[in-house]
């Protein structure tokens, strides 16, 4: 107030657009929680609605920890190895960004699909077939998802001191061990920021998903998908389980809130 | 197991090419202002850097060569950095121990020795502290205990005291001494400090544009500069000059009689104390004088320093007193003395 009586009035052409941005992110999330019918709440939350819960919650981690394995060693090459072409290969990985999920579901399929380039193989020599499985959804996932956490990893990579680890090389530190015991720990908050973001744009996966896997309860039907078939036959259904997604996502969010946006301890 | 090494690195278009020999035990500083090529030879002898050309070998190991280079993490060396560089999530015990558990001791060992060094430098009930807990002279003797716990035969110590401030440095100055004198490796501090290099060394090399230019005693150095900065460091009135008997030309204009008889290139030296300054032209006793007017004056602790231009320009410690009784503003003219018998005279 003090302020703004030294620095006169907030410009009205900065305030409205803002206070219109806020209610378009906003309006609708109330709408949800205003049409949801909490009486009947705990009835419709129906054994269907469970299952297609634990389903997400599972292949999300599955990918978040899929992508935590894969994505934190490319984050470290993009940011240190010194590789050529690093700038190229950045932008490569940031593709499924910007690709619409159900391209990317598409291009899964013509590479892992029974009759795709490596899934003909997969298939022929193991016996294993991704599409429409459960492991094909934590795949679709991940492909979705993983940029997230390498931007974020090495983002983080990028702004630590690299002479952190001239400091564990004159320490007789290998890189590996320099790696795992100096690198990861400083840079943890990013990984951690990049692992929410990752477990929640699995957790709300949809275009990928159900062009990769299917639509099968108990199987592949994650809650994004649910609630879209819910949609078409049962509203209120479909309501209900926006609701839990949304108190799910914002559960978790916030429950990691502290560590994400803390530093090292 | 004498440690001598040949650095030669080039990048873009700074050269360092230094020669560099350290006897176990002994205490080389490398002194030069900033851009000098001190932290490039450090990074060189760590192994951070590798050689353009020279070599590295101590003993009968060779470290970096035209066909050999040993990673830093496989020479045996301890650096204490600049800004020490403890590692943040670590406790300082885990900090000392992290040399020993990456180079194969067993943990309870590794944190027992840890612990040891923490001890030995004074830290006892710091074991758990978190680096940013730490005072600066704490966080500089975990980085020492650190750098020394895992034995190396080579300690290099980059401006390990220029993060602290001054009275925390006197008393840390005189333990890194104390721990310096009892290390039997090769040590090689790289400093701009030219205190911490006459306390700490045993000999001086003194560093400008990549090259040697000085190197001896710390002593001698002192006494005997060759370079006008090595002359600013240790605040001596430095002229190049040719000399003819007793009297010696300089090379920037001006004419000194010098007390003993030399013939060929000379430095000439002298104490800005040794210089006095008189209003009139002062007669009596054979000194140098000559006309000179005041350029500057800064207040020091107990005295009071005046530039002066003249044939040659010279810098005058005067005591308040005579502040006082002339009262100097720039632009005066005034006449400066100096005893021949103060006048140190080298060949160049």
């Amino acid at each position: 107030m003090t302020r703004n009586r030294v620095r006169g009035r907030l410009p009205v052409v900065l305030v409205l657009p803002a206070v219109i941005g806020l209610a378009f992110l906003l309006v609708p999330l109330a709408g949800l929680l205003i049409r949801t019918p909490w009486a009947s709440l705990s009835t419709s939350l129906s054994a269907e609605v469970g299952e297609a819960l634990r389903l997400s919650l599972i292949c999300a981690s599955l990918a978040t920890v899929l992508c935590l394995f894969l994505g934190i060693p490319l984050a470290w090459l993009l940011a240190r190895s010194g590789l050529p072409g690093r700038g190229f290969l950045r932008a490569l990985v940031t593709v499924p960004l910007v690709l619409p999920p159900v391209v990317g579901g598409v291009a899964l399929l013509l590479v892992l699909g029974r009759r795709g380039l490596i899934g003909e193989h997969l298939d022929a020599w193991f016996g294993i077939s991704l599409p429409f499985t459960t492991a094909g959804v934590v795949v679709a996932e991940a492909f979705v998802a993983m940029p997230f956490l390498v931007i974020s990893v090495e983002g983080a990579l990028r702004a630590a001191d690299p002479r952190y680890e001239e400091a564990a090389a004159t320490l007789g530190a290998s890189r590996w061990l320099t790696f795992r015991r100096v690198t990861l720990p400083s840079v943890l908050p990013g990984v951690v920021a990049g692992a929410v973001l990752c477990w929640a744009r699995a957790l709300g996966e949809f275009g990928a998903t159900i062009t990769f896997a299917g639509n099968f309860p108990g199987e592949t039907t994650t809650m994004p998908l649910a609630v879209y078939l819910a949609l078409e036959t049962d509203p209120d259904a479909a309501i209900v389980l926006s609701i839990v997604l949304l108190l799910v996502s914002v559960g978790v969010l916030a429950g990691l809130r502290d560590r994400w946006i803390s530093g090292p301890t | 197991m004498t440690l001598k090494a040949d650095l030669r690195v080039t990048r873009g278009t700074f050269t360092l090419d230094l020669g560099l020999t350290i006897a176990p035990g002994e205490v080389v500083a490398l002194l030069g202002p900033n851009g000098a090529g001190k932290s490039t030879a450090l990074r060189a002898l760590a192994g951070l850097l590798p050689l353009t050309s020279g070599h590295i070998t101590v003993g009968e190991s060779t470290w970096d060569g035209a066909d050999a280079f040993l990673p830093a993490e496989k020479r045996p060396i301890g650096v204490v950095f600049q800004d020490y560089l403890l590692f943040a999530h670590m406790s300082a015990l885990e900090n000392v121990a992290f040399g020993l558990r990456s180079r194969g001791t067993r943990r309870h060992e590794a944190r027992a020795e840890a612990a040891r060094w923490l001890g030995r430098v004074g830290l006892d009930g710091y074991a758990q502290t978190k680096p940013r807990s730490l005072s600066g002279g704490q966080a500089q003797r975990v980085a020492l205990a650190r750098a020394l716990a895992t034995g190396p035969s080579l300690l290099l110590l980059d401006e390990p005291l220029a993060a602290l401030d001054a009275s925390t440095r006197l008393q840390v100055r005189s333990e890194l001494g104390r721990h310096l004198a009892d290390f039997g490796g090769h040590t090689l501090l790289v400093t701009h400090d030219p205190l911490d290099a006459m306390v700490l060394a045993d000999r001086l090399m003194i560093l400008e544009g990549g090259r040697a230019v000085q190197t001896g005693p710390p002593a001698e150095v002192a006494r005997q500069p060759r370079t006008d900065y090595v002359a600013n460091l240790v605040g001596l009135n430095f002229y190049r000059g040719t000399a003819a008997g007793t009297e010696a030309g300089l090379d920037g204009g001006g004419t000194f009689t010098i007390p003993r008889p030399v013939d060929g290139p000379v430095h000439v030296v002298f104490p800005p104390n040794a210089v006095s300054l008189h209003a009139e032209r002062p007669g009596g006793s054979p000194r140098n004088v000559w006309p000179v007017t005041v350029d500057g004056i800064e207040q020091h602790a107990h005295t009071t320093r005046v530039r002066l231009d003249g044939a040659p320009n010279v810098l005058a410690d005067i005591t308040t007193a005579t502040l006082a009784d002339l009262r100097l503003r720039p632009g005066d003219a005034l006449w400066a003395a100096v005893k021949a018998t103060e006048v140190h005279v080298y060949p160049a």
